[in-house]
C-alpha cells in the first residue's frame, strides 16, 4: 500500500526556504557511495595517486620557507618556518579545495544531472567529505613533521585549543561550501566567474593568515589590518596554530564571528543552490 | 486525489528559450545593462527569466509542451508516442524532476525511478559490483535493498564472472545489460524509460521487453514507457499519449494512440524547395507524403522541372537511402529518356510502392538526366521520411537494419505427414 507520505507534487514554483533536507537524509547511501568512489578512484588511476597529497603541501612549505621566511624575512612567532607554514597549507588547503570543487559542481555533473534526479546537495556534501580524506593525509604529514622538530628540541607547546580541531574542521567545510554553492549558482549563468574562481582563491590566501602571523598584521599595517581580520578563514587559521602550536592570535569572539559567517554564507548558498538545480538542466 | 491515480498532471507547460540563455558572461550582460540605462536597443538578443516568459512575445519562446493535462492509473502501462521534437523528453525530464516545468503542476504518489539514459553515474574504474551499488543509490535505492535485489540484478545481467572487474574492461553489451539490469530492479511505484531499448543485441532487448511487461502487469507498477518501436508499444501498454509539437493529440487506448499517430506521420507533406536557380534544366521542387498502411505503403512524389530551353529528353531516378547512406532502392518509372524538356515548367507525379520497408529514417536523392552518363541535375538527399509503422505484426523485438531493410510479405503453405 502507498502510504501517505509518498504523495508528492511537482510544480512551477518552489518555496525559496524548502531545502528538502529531509531527501538528502534519504539519499544518505548515495553520500557514502560518491565518497567512496571519489577515493577509489583517484587510487586506482595513478601509483602516485596518493602520494600527490604529500608532494603538494611539501613543496609548497619548502617554497615558502625559502621566500617568505628567508628572503622576505617575514616572522613565524618564533615557530620553526616549515611548521608554521604547513599548518597554514594544510588548513588552506582544505578550505580552498573545498570551495573550487564545490563551485565547478554544476559543470562537472552536466551529464549526471542532466539525466536523474537526486537531490542536488548530495554532490558538494560528498565533496566536502572526499576532501576530509585528502585533509587527514595532509594532516598526518603535519603531525609528522611537528613530531620531528619535537624531537630535535624546537620551541612550541601544543594548548588545550587542540580541543576545538573539530570545531576548525566543521567550519572550513561549511565555510568552503556556503561559498562554493554560491558561486556554483552563479556560474551556471556566468561562465567566466569561473575563472574568477581560481585565481581568487589565491588571492584570498594572502589576505588570510597563511604566510604571516595576525600579530604580525596588525603591527606593520594597524590600518589596513582589519581586512585580514573580517576575513572569516583569518580566525579559524590562527585558532588551528594556537591549538597544535601554541602561537597564534586566538578569541572567542573572532571564532564566533567567523562562526556566524559561516552560518549565513551556508544558508544563502543552500537557498540559492536550490534555487538554480531546479533549472539549470536547461541553461547548461 | 482519487485512491488509484498514480500521477496527475494539470496544465503543464514548459517553455525554452529560443537562442542562448543569458549572455554567458558578466561583461556581456553589464554591456546589455549599459545599453540599456541609456535607452539604446539591446546589442543581444534580450531573454527573459524562464519564469517571467508569459508575459514576454512569443517569437523568443518555444512551448516544448503546453497545457498538457492527463491522468494515469495506478497499474497502467503508458506509451508516450510522438515524432522527434515532439515534447516527449521534455514530459519524462520534468516527470523525473530533472528540469522543472515552467507552469502547471504534477501531483502523484509514490516513488519514480527513471531511466532516462542507460548507466548514469557509472563509473569505468570501478568493478561491476561497485557500479551496481552506485548506479543503484543515484536512482534512489537504499544500499540494503540493492544487496537484498543483488544476485538478480547479475543473474539479469548475466555478468557473474565479471562482478569485480572494472566496467571500463567490459564490453559495451554487458555495459548495457548490468545497466538496464539495475534499473529494472528498482522497487518503485512509478517507472520512466526513454528509448534505451534502441542499445543492445536483438536478444538482450526481447529479454528487456519481458521484463517490462512483468514489471508493469506482474507487479503493478505505472509504466511510462517512450518508443519510436510502436510494436513495442502496443505491446507492453494499455494506454498511449499522442504528443504533437507539445501538444497532446490524444490520451486513449494504446491501439487508437498508435493509429493516430500513424495518421499524422504519414499524411504530412514534406517540401523541398531547390535555392540554386542557375542551373538548367534543374529540380525546383520536390514534394513527397506517404500513404497506405504496413506493408503495402506507398510513397508519392510531386517533382516540377524547370528549364530555360529546349534539351535532349530526360529520365530520371529517384534514390532511397537509409539512416547510413546506404542506397537500398533505385526507383526507375522509365529507362526510356521520357520526358521532353521545354522552356518552362513540367509537373511529375510518381507512386513508388514501399512493400515492407522496415521503420526508421529514409531520404530522397533525385536525378534527372539525358542518358545515364550525362546528369543534367542531382539532388542528393533533400527530403528524410519516417516509417513508423511495423511491416510485420506482433512483432516485438526492434528492426535492425541488419536484418534487412524488407519485410517483404510472405505467404506459406505447411502439411504434415
Amino acid at each position: 500500500m502507498v502510504k501517505e507520505e509518498q504523495q508528492w507534487t511537482i510544480e512551477a514554483k518552489s518555496s525559496l526556504f524548502d531545502l528538502k533536507l529531509h531527501e538528502v537524509w534519504a539519499y544518505r547511501d548515495l553520500l557514502v557511495l560518491l565518497v567512496r568512489r571519489d577515493f577509489v578512484s583517484f587510487y586506482k588511476q595513478t601509483i602516485l595517486g596518493p602520494l600527490w597529497f604529500f608532494i603538494q603541501p611539501l613543496f609548497t612549505t619548502i617554497i615558502f620557507t625559502f621566500i617568505f621566511g628567508n628572503l622576505a624575512g617575514i616572522s613565524t612567532d618564533s615557530l620553526p618556518k616549515p611548521l608554521f607554514y604547513m599548518a597554514g597549507i594544510t588548513a588552506w588547503n582544505y578550505f580552498a579545495d573545498c570551495l573550487t570543487k564545490t563551485s565547478s559542481v554544476f559543470k562537472d555533473n552536466a551529464s549526471i544531472f542532466g539525466k536523474v534526479y537526486f537531490p542536488r546537495l548530495i554532490m558538494p556534501l560528498s565533496i566536502v567529505v572526499s576532501n576530509l580524506v585528502r585533509f587527514g593525509v595532509q594532516m598526518l604529514l603535519f603531525l609528522i613533521l611537528m613530531a620531528y622538530y619535537y624531537f630535535s628540541g624546537a620551541h612550541f607547546n601544543i594548548s588545550w585549543a587542540i580541543c576545538l580541531f573539530p570545531v576548525i574542521v566543521i567550519l572550513m567545510a561549511l565555510l568552503g561550501l556556503g561559498a562554493g554553492m554560491i558561486i556554483s549558482a552563479m556560474t551556471t549563468k556566468y561562465r567566466d566567474l569561473a575563472f574568477l574562481i581560481s585565481f581568487g582563491v589565491q588571492l584570498l590566501m594572502y589576505a588570510t593568515t597563511v604566510i604571516y602571523p595576525l600579530s604580525e598584521a596588525i603591527k606593520k599595517y594597524p590600518a589596513y589590518a582589519w581586512i585580514i581580520e573580517y576575513n572569516p578563514m583569518t580566525p579559524i587559521i590562527e585558532t588551528f596554530r594556537y591549538g597544535f602550536l601554541g602561537q597564534g592570535s586566538f578569541s572567542w569572539f573572532s571564532l564566533g564571528y567567523a562562526t556566524v559567517v559561516t552560518i549565513i554564507l551556508l544558508l544563502i548558498g543552500t537557498v540559492v543552490f536550490n534555487k538554480v538545480e531546479r533549472n539549470f538542466v536547461d541553461t547548461v | 486525489m482519487s485512491k488509484n491515480i498514480a500521477i496527475k498532471v494539470e496544465n503543464l507547460s514548459k517553455a525554452y528559450q529560443l537562442g542562448q540563455i543569458g549572455t554567458g558572461t558578466i561583461s556581456r550582460d553589464l554591456e546589455r545593462w549599459y545599453a540599456r540605462i541609456r535607452g539604446k536597443e539591446d546589442p543581444f538578443l534580450w531573454i527573459g527569466e524562464s519564469n517571467n516568459q508569459n508575459t514576454k512575445s512569443e517569437s523568443d519562446v518555444v512551448w516544448s509542451l503546453k497545457d498538457i493535462n492527463f491522468e494515469i492509473e495506478q497499474g497502467d502501462a503508458v506509451g508516450i508516442i510522438g515524432r522527434n521534437g515532439a515534447g516527449k523528453s521534455t514530459l519524462l525530464k520534468i516527470l523525473s524532476k530533472v528540469t522543472a516545468p515552467t507552469t502547471g503542476k504534477i501531483s502523484g504518489k509514490g516513488r519514480i525511478a527513471s531511466l532516462l539514459e542507460v548507466g548514469t553515474g557509472f563509473h569505468p574504474e570501478l568493478s561491476g559490483r561497485e557500479n551496481i551499488f552506485l548506479n543503484g543509490a543515484i536512482l534512489g535505492m537504499r544500499k540494503k535493498e540493492i544487496q537484498r535485489k543483488l544476485e538478480e540484478i547479475v543473474d539479469f545481467a548475466g555478468i557473474e564472472r565479471y562482478l569485480d572487474t572494472p566496467v571500463k574492461r567490459y564490453s559495451s553489451g554487458m555495459y548495457v545489460r548490468l545497466a538496464f539490469a539495475v534499473a529494472a530492479h528498482l522497487e518503485s511505484e512509478i517507472l520512466i524509460i526513454d528509448e534505451v531499448l534502441a542499445v543492445g543485441d536483438a536478444e538482450f532487448q526481447k529479454k528487456c521487453l519481458g521484463k517490462m511487461g512483468e514489471v508493469s502487469k506482474g507487479e503493478g507498477r505505472t509504466v511510462f514507457f517512450v518508443s519510436h518501436n510502436m510494436d513495442a508499444v502496443s505491446a507492453l501498454c494499455q494506454k498511449g499519449i499522442v504528443l504533437q509539437n507539445g501538444r497532446k493529440q490524444i490520451s486513449s487506448g494504446v491501439e487508437e494512440a498508435i493509429n493516430i499517430y500513424q495518421e499524422f506521420s504519414q499524411n504530412e507533406v514534406l517540401l523541398w524547395k531547390n535555392t540554386n536557380e542557375n542551373l538548367s534544366p534543374r529540380f525546383e521542387s520536390v514534394a513527397i507524403d506517404i500513404t497506405g498502411n504496413q506493408p503495402y505503403l506507398t510513397l508519392n512524389i510531386n517533382a516540377r522541372l524547370v528549364s530555360d530551353q529546349k534539351y535532349a529528353p530526360a529520365f530520371i531516378t529517384f534514390d532511397i537511402k537509409d539512416d547510413r547512406g546506404k542506397t537500398i532502392i533505385q526507383s526507375m518509372p522509365s529507362a526510356a529518356p521520357f520526358i521532353q524538356i521545354n522552356q518552362g515548367t513540367a509537373n511529375l507525379d510518381l507512386k513508388i510502392e514501399l512493400t515492407g520497408l522496415v521503420p526508421g529514417f529514409y531520404s530522397i536523392s533525385p536525378w534527372i538526366g539525358p542518358q545515364n552518363t550525362v546528369t543534367y541535375n542531382r539532388q542528393e538527399d533533400i527530403l528524410v521520411f519516417e516509417i513508423a509503422q511495423n511491416p510485420t505484426k506482433n512483432r516485438v523485438f526492434p528492426y535492425h537494419k541488419s536484418d534487412g531493410f524488407i519485410s517483404a510479405p510472405t505467404s506459406f503453405q505447411i502439411s504434415y505427414s
